[in-house]
């Protein structure tokens, strides 16, 4: 089972963080600190695999990253994932970030972090792989954006404002009007 | 009140801080500006808030109050909200909090409701961080999407259907009738994730193994066509379809094929098909053949493909690749127990990648290196890993130093050998060798007669330059100590004999005692050192004499009561001190099953004795012992081992049972403090199995008669006896011992020895004080073991102390009543 999936930028800094165990709030920022420590310090040339820090690492767990550019994407694992495997998944996850969001940078990823989220959860739930077939969880992502927006959209145009009163702000949708 | 600003303009402004000050004052300005929205409970605004929190509580901060807005933004209508408001749930809410149980209601409502991504949000967040109450109140919700047609949602509530196992174990039953079709799906998100059920449920419970054993074929099917179905532009990576499912369905294969040979059989061809067929250039391939390579080694599979598989793994190790690397050293780390012959096949290869420069390789290398070491290549894998132990990282060099101590100890070809192999390991790392190392040497260098010389002459040249590191000094303190007449007369036959004069030696323990990087254990080491030398050096007893008495009041304690001993043998018992300072005997070795288990401590225990008490620990008790033994026709003579006691002398021992010994003697002979940790000798479990819990006895009016066993100057000692239910070869004697003389008896310690066919274990006593005229008693509880119902008989041994002189008795009890032996 994945135990936490994290994506920082070179400095350290965390842009994602999603946590299948729970941890309190210090101990998880005390998890990324010490993965970032960890990673950074790795050549370029060496394997992907760690045999995690003295928190998250006691046991069996391994950390298993990919350096893009500017990003650590970093997985928690323990053994009953193959390595490779979750290598294989890590790369799979950012071509679908890259199909979501047309050629993804680091800015988008800062921004839109609620966006990254709903793409992570359609590919890992619970810890464990739920899909990873590209093109199938950006049809889904999709069709739910396209589901926010037409909510969006109605109600807006549910709201034809004058509902009577004198006040300059209508009640319905909040905006004020003249 | 303002609209609250998007979340796109939150994150622009805390980048425009420079510093974490600054990053601190606008997320708290930004967090009153939530609170307070918060509290005129504006719905539409809520979802941007919160996702606000979100974002900071990522960054460290801390957004508890946000957590039953999330709850309200789950019980909305509108999807958007939902979407956040789960969200919120999975990141700031988990099963410690109370607040989630509020969540159930929603949830339940959410996964009937009739969009499906509403469901999907629902199934995710309960998949997350649903505690054990929840899963057990919608268990039956997520029964029933498993088995919907609808494909989203059925991959979803596989998943789901994990965790609520994971959480409450005693409701898998419940979804096995929907796991009768989950096979049956074209759709690879339901497979992969079924695939992933039915493994849990397989790994918790053998019954459900035994029923999906029929699953194998389907498995195997759908793995061929996998393999051989064309492309397929959908689930492809790099040129192989559904890479995932392939493993994931090899990993069930591994499961159900363990230790059962039909399902076994089954499988055998198809991976082979699958291990010769994967295309191995790019990272994906090479996953498969490992899954694959674990798989084969698992099962019970026929050796051709077995021996196909450790060259795979071969094969993996000359990769460039450092990840197929690692992983093949991993593997080949699993199979060295059950296909030893094949690995070391590929010895060379390994040892080499003890050189890389990546430190997961480096461990996995070093791991694989000690598992691989036998007794025909012992040489040659030495020098490579005391060419590592050199060069590498220090969180490795512990390990390797043990490791390799273990592996010299099994496998040395010669004691010259070992002794050199031990000094370099001592030279090159010796500040991280572990604590218990130092009294295994010493044994081992006790224990090779003929080397002493030679080794006295290598360790002083050792320390000669450099005196730093601990267990280095403190074996070679010891050994000079010991041998420095051997080093003094120049007599050595392995090398080269260095002349070397008893001032020399002299200096270099001096210059030990006063350096500041030396311990106070090691400290202790030299001084004891040079106390020893006293008889073995001629010419400079007054400089040893002088060195003695100045540390007679040094601040150290430790220091000062030996200094202070060792004076009072100078001034007072000069008589008895060569015989003191005699060579110490050949030590027998406790059997050691690793790096952590010691030797005992007999070689720890100064030789001097403490204080004023007359009998020296040195030969005496062991020579009483030995007319214990004599008396009852006795057999091999087996030094006492003393427990070193980790409280007052006269407690008599703790749990002592000499497992291979007869003779069970109990008590503490003079107890020098030793540097050394305590020997762990476990408890046999005999007498534990036949006895719960303690006391476990028959009524205590089992009609056994109590017998007096001893009674003589006002000391008596009563035996009472209780047989056990359960095992009816152990008999539980309870001893009294009261005092009916005008004065207390102090120290008092009592021993017992039985023939040969009896075991006994003697347990803590109450106290080692006898208060005068019968004011209260010891009392001792001893097990006897008697397996052939032979008549018991025991020797028993008191000493005390009164009327301020020491006394000492012994005595053979013989008036046991039958009852309580037959």
């Amino acid at each position: 089972m994945i135990k936490a999936i994290l994506i920082f930028s070179n400095q350290g800094k965390p842009w994602l963080s999603k946590f299948y165990q729970p941890y309190s709030e210090d101990t998880q920022q005390q998890i990324i600190g010490e993965t970032f420590h960890l990673v950074s310090k790795r050549d370029e040339n060496v394997c992907n695999f760690l045999e995690g820090g003295l928190l998250i690492g006691r046991s069996d767990n391994k950390l298993i990253y990919r350096h893009y550019a500017t990003l650590y994407f970093v997985f928690y694992v323990d053994s009953s994932e193959s390595e490779l495997g979750i290598f294989d998944l890590i790369q799979v996850f950012v071509e679908t970030l890259d199909k979501c969001f047309e050629n993804v940078c680091e800015l988008d990823l800062i921004f839109h972090v609620d966006k990254v989220h709903n793409i992570l959860v359609e590919m890992v739930m619970g810890g464990m792989v739920l899909e990873t077939n590209m093109n199938e969880i950006v049809t889904q992502i999709d069709t739910q954006n396209k589901l926010e927006k037409s909510e969006a959209d109605s109600q807006l145009s549910t709201c034809l404002h004058p509902q009577g009163g004198q006040s300059l702000k209508c009640e319905q949708c909040r905006k004020e009007y003249i | 009140m303002p609209a609250p600003i998007r979340l796109r303009e939150l994150i622009r402004t805390i980048r425009t801080a420079r510093t974490q000050a600054e990053e601190r004052e606008m997320i708290q300005k930004e967090c009153a500006a939530i609170r307070s929205s918060f509290r005129e409970e504006d719905n539409t605004y809520r979802c941007r808030n919160v996702a606000k929190l979100l974002y900071m509580h990522m960054l460290g901060y801390p957004a508890h109050f946000g957590q039953l807005e999330c709850l309200k933004l789950i019980a909305s209508q509108k999807f958007t909200d939902k979407r956040i408001g789960y969200l919120g749930a999975m990141l700031l809410l988990d099963e410690r909090q109370d607040v989630h149980l509020l969540m159930t209601n929603c949830i339940k409502n959410d996964l009937n409701h009739s969009t499906q991504f509403v469901q999907g949000l629902a199934l995710c967040t309960l998949g997350c961080m649903g505690s054990s109450e929840m899963c057990r109140d919608l268990a039956g919700e997520v029964e029933k999407l498993l088995k919907t047609s609808n494909s989203y949602l059925r991959k979803k509530a596989a998943l789901c259907a994990v965790h609520v196992i994971r959480k409450v174990p005693e409701l898998m039953e419940m979804f096995l009738p929907a796991t009768k079709n989950l096979l049956n799906e074209k759709n690879h998100g339901v497979l992969h994730t079924s695939v992933v059920l039915l493994t849990e449920m397989c790994e918790r419970s053998p019954d459900m193994l035994a029923h999906f054993r029929k699953l194998v074929p389907q498995l195997v099917r759908i793995l061929k066509n996998l393999i051989m179905s064309g492309y397929s532009p959908e689930h492809d990576v790099s040129g192989i379809s559904d890479p995932f499912l392939q493993v994931r369905i090899l990993r069930l294969l591994r499961i159900l094929g363990r230790n059962d040979d039909d399902s076994s059989e089954a499988m055998n061809d198809i991976l082979a098909q699958v291990a010769t067929n994967t295309e191995t250039s790019k990272n994906v391939g090479n996953a498969i053949l490992y899954e694959t390579v674990l798989t084969i080694m698992d099962i019970k599979s026929e050796s051709g493909l077995r021996v196909l598989a450790i060259n795979i793994l071969g094969r993996f190790l000359l990769n460039n690749d450092k990840n197929i690397r690692y992983v093949a050293l991993t593997s080949l780390l699993k199979t060295v127990q059950t296909d030893h012959n094949a690995v070391q096949r590929h010895r060379s290869t390994i040892v080499d990648c003890l050189k890389d420069l990546d430190v997961s390789i480096k461990r996995r290398a070093m791991e694989l290196s000690f598992a691989l070491v036998n007794g025909n290549n012992i040489r040659g894998m030495m020098k490579e890993l005391l060419y590592f132990l050199d060069s590498c990282e220090p969180e490795f060099k512990a390990d390797c130093a043990s490791g390799i101590f273990l592996a010299a100890e099994k496998y040395a070809p010669s004691k010259r050998w070992h002794i050199d192999t031990i000094m370099r390991v001592l030279t090159t790392a010796g500040s991280y060798v572990r604590d218990d190392a130092v009294p295994n040497l010493i044994q081992l260098i006790t224990n090779s007669v003929e080397m002493h010389a030679y080794t006295v002459q290598r360790l002083y040249k050792a320390i000669l330059g450099d005196y730093s590191q601990q267990p280095l000094v403190q074996v070679a303190a010891w050994c000079i100590g010991e041998y420095g007449d051997l080093l003094v007369s120049g007599q050595c036959e392995e090398e080269e004999p260095i002349q070397v004069t008893e001032d020399e030696v002299l200096d270099i323990l001096e210059s030990v005692l006063i350096s500041n990087m030396s311990t106070s254990v090691t400290r202790g080491y030299a001084l004891t050192a040079i106390m020893k030398l006293s008889t073995r050096f001629t010419c400079t007893v007054n400089r040893i004499k002088k060195v003695v008495s100045i540390y007679g009041s040094s601040i150290d304690v430790e220091l000062q009561q030996r200094a202070v001993e060792y004076n009072a043998l100078f001034k007072k018992y000069d008589h008895m001190r060569s015989a003191l300072l005699e060579r110490m005997p050949v030590m027998e070795k406790v059997t050691t099953n690793g790096p952590t288990e010691i030797v005992q401590t007999n070689g720890e225990t100064e030789p001097a004795p403490l204080e004023t008490k007359p009998p020296p620990s040195g030969p005496q008790p062991t020579s009483q012992a030995n007319d214990l033994l004599d008396l009852l026709g006795g057999n091999d003579i087996t030094p006492v081992i003393p427990t070193a006691p980790t409280s007052k002398p006269a407690s008599a021992g703790g749990e002592l049972l000499d497992l291979l010994g007869d003779i069970n003697l109990t008590g503490a002979p003079a107890t020098a403090p030793t540097p050394a940790p305590v020997p762990q000798i476990s408890q046999p479990s005999f007498l534990l199995d036949g006895l719960s819990s303690q006391p476990l006895f028959n009524d205590i009016a089992s009609g056994i008669p109590s017998i007096t066993a001893y009674s003589k100057n006002g000391l008596k000692i009563e035996f009472t006896f209780e047989r056990s239910n359960t095992n009816p070869s152990v008999t539980v004697i309870t001893i009294q011992a009261s005092n009916s003389t005008e004065l207390d008896m102090t120290d008092f310690v009592f021993q017992a020895a039985v023939p040969k066919t009896f075991q006994l274990q003697l347990l803590s006593p109450s106290s080692s004080i006898v208060p005068a005229f019968n004011t209260g008693t010891i009392t001792q509880v001893i097990k006897v073991l008697n397996p052939q119902k032979q008549q018991l008989r025991m020797r028993i041994k008191l000493t005390y102390n009164h009327k301020g002189s020491a006394m000492q008795d012994l005595a053979e009890v013989n008036n046991f009543p039958p009852q309580s032996w037959q």
